[in-house]
């Protein structure tokens, strides 16, 4: 070991020695050119920081050039007073694909931006209440079982565009898709043996606050995991590290970081976060529990500018928290005709899917829309469709109940500027 | 005829004793990964209080000592002397005066969510103090403590009266001014539309 790293040394400093050889050689043959040619200013060398070569082998970073930034919920600060609100968006006018970079991930927690430090090695899972064998996992463990890798969205239930929001990260930034690696809690669950006259469970963090929900059973058993991989490498501390509950569809509340009990229970335990979406009405409720289907336009979007007119491709996401994507429509005149985009990514249960629509852009005004259709056959509804089902009259005050999944425009100015249509 | 009723119950028997054993089987671990936790590892974890208050521990407490306590445990801090007047989410309903900047749930008193208005079960408010108050020091009150922090937020609130001691007996049994006014979400199914003929 010792003769190798002295080996290298040596031919590091040969290495060096023929650099700087080199170099002397180059000087001496500029010294001959003749004075003509060295008024012609050579191609200056991009400067050059010394490489930590440590850092450039273990983990590689993104271009300086790339600017694409997570920024704060507008009308909350981050973090609040306490240091403790986090409400992030995700930058969808840069994404590209259908995966939300790790690093990119919307964070919206209450008093969790002080980032638990959880060693795994010291982490467990608890299953118990009714239960005919409860039982503690440790992570290892966990990564002994069968697991399943899927695709799944996650959306905040505050993600709703208002007209003073400038862009799509604003707009519709609380979102964010990744390729979740993990176990199935229905796995899980059937070696505890869940008892007859169980209809939730109540899932529960170990942050400081130890944040739990009232989930249903018959979600519990159905396609739930308890993720420890995200996007090929481990969760991020601000994904729940190193365990997190996914509860594919439902509302981003719903799936707890930091997973360290499930408590099988005979009814909605009622926590402070499921209380905290209590609303009087059943119908409601539901919108509130599982996102609807939805969709928004990336790009052209809100402070983009088109530079002229010409082809364009339309493109952005679409998701539905029951099932998979069907299809995409796309209006480029406000909503009176609509055009099939295609899906350019595999559509999966709850998950996003990048669509997009080749255009030709004739430099008009005009407003351009995005509605989805999923698997269900539940479309995604304009706002006048949600006024009309709730009877209520379609005007700004108009708030769509529930997650807000309404049809979104986007409105391009004869400049090719493009603004929020909803203002 | 009963030698035949003989094998009859026989094979019935039989089929029965098979069919538990499929039974025993359905029920029996497939991985066997993982161990059964001490009674003392779920005690130290379960924290969760449901509806019905069974698993609230022994103990009492007053909104006289709760008063007290929101003083010394340092609640006014951050929910402020009234309750109502500090940058934390309001816990007292308000004169009015004050509109909190928080978005605000139905139904909304003063344009503020206030907790013992708004949860359906006092259970909720036990449960949230036990695990995520006060800040900084979670998880750090004594049953003592918390039942008197419910019954002095509650009394403010208009919702017990003064002289009320809250235990596990009646905790439970307060009747919140929400309690009928809260919807559940019908039941969920899988690759079934969440409103039918929504939109």
């Amino acid at each position: 070991m010792e003769s190798k790293s002295s080996d290298r040394r040596k031919f590091l400093k040969n290495g060096a020695a023929f650099v700087g050889a080199a170099a002397a050689a180059a000087a001496a043959a500029a010294t001959v050119v003749p004075a003509s040619a060295q008024t012609t200013t050579p191609t200056p060398m991009p400067e050059m920081e010394t490489p930590d070569l440590e850092a450039l082998i273990a983990y590689g970073q993104r271009s300086p050039f790339v600017k694409s930034m997570r920024t704060s919920v507008m009308e909350r600060m981050s973090p609040d007073e306490f240091g403790m609100t986090f409400h992030v968006q995700s930058p969808l006018q840069d994404s590209v694909g259908m995966i939300t970079p790790s690093s990119l991930h919307y964070v919206s927690t209450h008093r969790g931006s002080y980032v638990p430090n959880i060693d795994p090695a010291e982490h467990r899972l608890v299953i118990h209440g009714m239960v005919d064998r409860p039982l503690i996992f440790t992570v290892d463990e966990l990564k002994r079982l069968p697991f399943v890798t899927r695709a799944h969205f996650l959306e905040c239930l505050g993600n709703r565009a208002k007209s003073t929001h400038k862009t799509v990260q604003q707009t519709h930034g609380l979102t964010s898709c990744s390729e979740w690696t993990g176990v199935l809690l229905s796995l899980l669950l059937k070696e505890a043996g869940v008892q007859s006259g169980a209809a939730f469970i109540v899932a529960e963090g170990a942050e400081t606050v130890k944040g739990a929900t009232s989930i249903p059973i018959a979600k519990a058993m159905d396609d739930c995991m308890v993720a420890y991989g995200q996007n090929g490498e481990a969760l991020r501390p601000q994904q729940g590290y190193p365990i997190r509950l996914l509860v594919p569809g439902f509302e981003g509340m719903h799936n707890v970081k930091y997973l360290r009990r499930i408590k099988v229970v005979e009814k909605d335990y009622m926590t402070y976060n499921d209380y905290g979406h209590l609303v009087p009405d059943a119908q409601v409720a539901a919108l509130t529990r599982v996102i609807g289907p939805k969709s928004v336009i990336t790009f052209p979007s809100g402070d983009q500018k088109l530079p002229g007119p010409g082809f364009y491709e339309i493109t952005g996401l679409a998701w539905s928290g029951s099932a998979a994507v069907r299809n995409v429509e796309i209006s480029t005149d406000g909503g009176q005709n609509w055009k099939v985009a295609e899906l350019r990514t595999p559509a999966h249960p709850m998950a996003h899917v990048r669509f997009a629509l080749p255009w030709n852009w004739d430099g008009k005004e005009c407003v351009i829309l995005s509605r989805c259709t999923d698997e269900l056959g539940t479309r995604q509804p304009t706002r006048a469709e949600a006024a009309a089902y709730w009877k209520q009259p379609e005007n700004s005050e108009f708030r769509v109940p529930g997650a807000d999944n309404s049809v979104f425009p986007w409105r391009i100015a004869s400049d090719g500027s493009v603004h929020n249509g909803m203002a | 005829m009963g030698a035949f009723t003989m094998e009859w119950r026989k094979l019935l028997l039989v089929i029965a004793v098979l069919s538990l054993t499929q039974l025993a089987k359905a029920q029996t671990p497939t991985y066997g990964v993982g161990r059964t936790p001490t009674a003392e590892e779920i005690r130290k974890v379960d924290i969760s209080i449901g509806p019905d208050g069974k698993e609230l521990p022994p103990g009492h407490g007053t909104a006289a000592e709760g008063a007290k306590l929101f003083r010394e445990k340092q609640c006014v801090v951050c929910h402020g002397s009234t309750g109502s007047n500090g940058p934390a989410p309001t816990l007292i309903k308000s004169d009015g005066t004050k509109k909190s900047k928080y978005p605000c749930l139905v139904p909304c008193v003063n344009d503020s969510n206030v907790m013992a208005l708004h949860a359906q079960y006092a259970t909720t408010m036990w449960d949230y103090i036990n695990r995520a108050m006060p800040l900084n020091k979670e998880g750090t009150l004594k049953p003592d403590e918390v039942y008197s922090l419910v019954a002095f937020l509650l009394f403010k609130n208009g919702v017990i009266p003064e002289d009320q001691v809250l235990d596990n007996q009646s905790l439970p049994k307060v009747k919140m001014p929400n309690h009928d006014h809260g919807a559940l979400a019908p039941e969920w199914k899988h690759g079934v539309p969440i409103v039918a003929g929504y939109p």
